[in-house]
């Protein structure tokens, strides 16, 4: 199904605490979500400096199981799945035929024969029509679990310390990209050291009827509450891509640097994400003037590309913008970024902007 | 929210004082969210009512400011180059945007009842 913009927005099961909390509600994805509550910068460095807890219950979240499950994701990702040990993470691809995405995912491996993928929102149709498409053949089970959980994503440096009071398992004994169920502040979660921010934190997996208890529960202990508005700052200056931003059913995706994603397996686009991009992802900073998704890239007075995501960031105080250059073009130091008609001069920079 | 009674609103939400001074509304401050840059009009340049002349922008988005009547553009807030957040926090005093030499107001134009009302 395709959704149109006449499609009422599905609300999370936060929806009114969101509303309690003086958030500012925006359609995303096919969603109602807030954008921001005290306002991005405060957000944004409340996680930077602290720990903030973001609602990401909109994302989707599949079950794969069966005798075939480990199978039919090698066949349908570009990651190696089969080095997932249980209780344990991993970030993915699901590419299309022709080696542009269908979506970036994450993969947790309950069992042997068991894994949970975790998609974009605006997605969730689009994924699930995918993998039933690859799923003959398999003997493999799919649901869709996405009405069913809530989840949190708690982000900061004290995201740990803040929680572990609370939870009834040793936090420091769990590196990045494990995932463990517990019980945290009297309910049963799945929690996973996960998430999109650049700073260490936990994304909470709990029952949607419980989220909004949990949320009020956790805003209690301290945490900020963060928007939609300083999720995008944050993994802006983390350099992390966004599926239709960075990624897109007709974009290679090794035009951004995360060639560890594609494995040497056979999967389904393999020939397509074997031919060289023909665009490759930069960083960029300019002095003063912010740019913005679209604004054309120039090298010496010729268009080359164009700007991706743009913001200035609250971090470091200066515009920062992923943009998509030709790849003979990308080697080069300097660009121009054309804003409102004038062209502003902008320093090609290594991604991430900014590392924890 | 603040409306002072003072001054006039276009529904784009500028504000025009009887001096010519324009500024954006407490609203559309509050609307945007952190300012983190404000591009101003040339001194001297002339406008007609309803014209792109300046840019307001938000950590997320880019904001296009009309002008809300016609006239020359006399002077800008220099200051704005280096605390855009003024706009956020003095949007009817250090946070304004240009002043215009008027020759015609703009027809939509509401007085603060009217406005408060429309943005209620």
């Amino acid at each position: 199904m395709t959704r149109t913009p006449e499609t009422p927005l599905k609300r999370t099961p936060l929806h009114a605490a969101h509303l309690r909390a003086g958030a500012r509600m925006v359609p995303f994805g096919g969603w109602e979500m807030p954008v921001q509550y005290a306002g991005v910068k405060a957000e944004h460095e409340a996680v930077r400096t602290r720990a903030g807890v973001f609602d990401v219950s909109h994302m989707g979240e599949f079950r794969v199981t069966g005798p075939d499950a480990e199978a039919f994701l090698q066949h349908v990702t570009t990651n190696d799945v089969a080095r997932l040990k249980p209780g344990r993470a991993q970030y993915n691809w699901l590419p299309n035929e022709t080696g542009g995405l269908v979506d970036d995912l994450y993969v947790y491996r309950v069992g042997p024969e068991e894994f949970l993928l975790v998609v974009n929102a605006a997605n969730i149709e689009k994924d699930w029509a995918h993998l039933q498409r690859y799923a003959p053949g398999f003997s493999v089970g799919l649901s869709d679990e996405s009405d069913r959980w809530g989840l949190l994503a708690v982000q900061g440096p004290a995201a740990e310390l803040l929680l572990q009071p609370h939870v009834d398992v040793d936090l420091s004994a769990k590196k990045k990209n494990s995932f463990f169920k517990a019980t945290l502040l009297g309910f049963p979660v799945m929690l996973a050291r996960t998430g999109y921010t650049g700073e260490d934190g936990f994304e909470v997996f709990v029952e949607a009827g419980e989220a909004g208890a949990l949320w009020e529960k956790l805003l209690a202990l301290g945490l900020s509450p963060a928007g939609l508005g300083a999720r995008d700052t944050l993994r802006l200056e983390a350099g992390f891509p966004l599926y239709g931003h960075e990624f897109a059913e007709d974009l290679h995706p090794l035009a951004s640097s995360y060639t560890w994603v594609v494995k040497d397996k056979a999967h389904v686009g393999r020939e397509g994400l074997r031919a060289a991009p023909p665009v490759r992802l930069i960083g960029l900073t300019l002095e003063r003037v912010p740019v913005r998704e679209g604004y054309p890239v120039l090298l010496g007075g010729q268009p080359v590309g164009h700007v991706t995501s743009g913001t200035i960031s609250p971090t470091l105080g200066h515009p920062i913008a992923m943009a998509l250059v030709r790849t003979d073009a990308a080697a080069a130091d300097t660009f121009e970024v054309e804003v409102r008609g004038k062209a502003h001069p902008a320093r090609r920079v290594e991604l991430p902007f900014y590392r924890k | 929210m603040q409306t002072p009674t003072e001054l006039k609103y276009a529904s784009s939400h500028e504000w025009l004082a009887p001096d010519g001074t324009v500024g954006i509304s407490d609203f559309a401050q509050d609307q945007l969210g952190d300012v983190v840059y404000v591009e101003l009009p040339e001194v001297g340049r002339v406008v007609t009512a309803g014209e792109t002349v300046a840019v307001v922008e938000s950590v997320k988005t880019a904001s296009d400011i009309y002008a809300p009547a016609s006239g020359t553009i006399v002077a800008v807030n220099e200051q704005l180059a280096q605390n855009p957040e003024l706009v956020n926090s003095s949007p009817y005093g250090d946070g304004w945007l240009f002043r215009l030499d008027v020759t015609e107001e703009g027809g939509d134009l509401m007085d603060a009842e009217a406005y408060a009302a429309a943005n209620g």
